[in-house]
């Protein structure tokens, strides 16, 4: 049970890091680049997602390792959002923005998924 | 921003990725690790929650829920929910050759959660009827 413990622990460790980092530099895109588009969330998400593929590239799909509870689960884990991201759309949909609420989601996809990839195909030398 | 509201963030992070290991270890203990339904979950819940919470915080923006928005809102929300593991399982998925899981997985989550906060959204206005 001790080692259920510290795994938790690491993963809050992680994430407390993760969510500081996120509010950081969401807080300096929207103020670089205005709210009109949420700038900071897509960039977080996808540097996210380009470390994490970067981090399965390299260790594999090790869940139980301190490393990769720690990094992948806490820190990336913490570090990008998915309720902002949802709630963002919502807005822009709501305030008559259909297509940049549509472009987000897109966008979020697939620079997300190909953030991922490069990040893997990087870590594979 | 204060100093304040970074470690709200942080503590609100802190406890919301720890939720979110601890329901991803049990939906693969529940229901196996073929499907990420623990993050999909997460999303799926963590969305829901952020709509309510800003619906209900616009009514009452001096409030309590209002103020405790750095801790709440992109703190704990922001911590339980993830985008890296969702797109790390997308992709896990594709190069284990399951496409067509990949495929739904991938389209289906980002709409799904958007809807998610239009319903907690939807769940606060009725909780409060508007004046």
């Amino acid at each position: 049970m001790g080692h259920g413990i510290t795994s938790v622990l690491l993963v809050a460790l992680g994430g407390a890091l993760g969510g500081i980092g996120r509010f950081a530099i969401s807080n300096a895109m929207a103020h670089a680049l205005g709210k009109a588009f949420p700038w900071g969330t897509l960039c977080v998400n996808a540097s996210g997602a380009l470390l994490a593929g970067w981090l399965l590239g390299v260790y594999g799909v090790a869940n139980t390792q301190s490393l990769w509870l720690f990094a992948v689960a806490g820190l990336l884990g913490g570090y990008t959002t998915v309720s902002s991201f949802s709630l963002q759309t919502l807005e822009l949909w709501q305030s008559g923005q259909a297509n940049r609420a549509a472009l987000n989601m897109v966008a979020t996809l697939l620079l997300g998924i190909a953030m991922a990839a490069l990040g893997w195909w990087l870590a594979q030398g | 921003m204060s100093i304040n509201a970074y470690l709200a963030v942080g503590l609100g992070s802190a406890m919301g990725s720890a939720l979110r290991y601890s329901v991803s270890l049990a939906s693969m203990a529940m229901l196996g690790s073929h499907f990420p339904w623990g993050t999909l979950l997460v999303n799926v819940l963590g969305s829901c929650l952020i709509g309510w919470l800003a619906a209900t915080a616009s009514r009452a923006p001096h409030g309590k829920l209002a103020r405790q928005q750095p801790l709440l809102v992109a703190g704990f929300c922001g911590g339980f929910t993830t985008f890296s593991l969702f797109s790390l399982e997308t992709l896990h998925l594709a190069q284990q050759g399951s496409l067509g899981l990949a495929l739904l997985y991938g389209i289906g989550s980002l709409p799904l959660c958007v809807f998610a906060a239009w319903m907690g959204e939807r769940l606060a206005f009725l909780n409060q009827p508007a004046a």
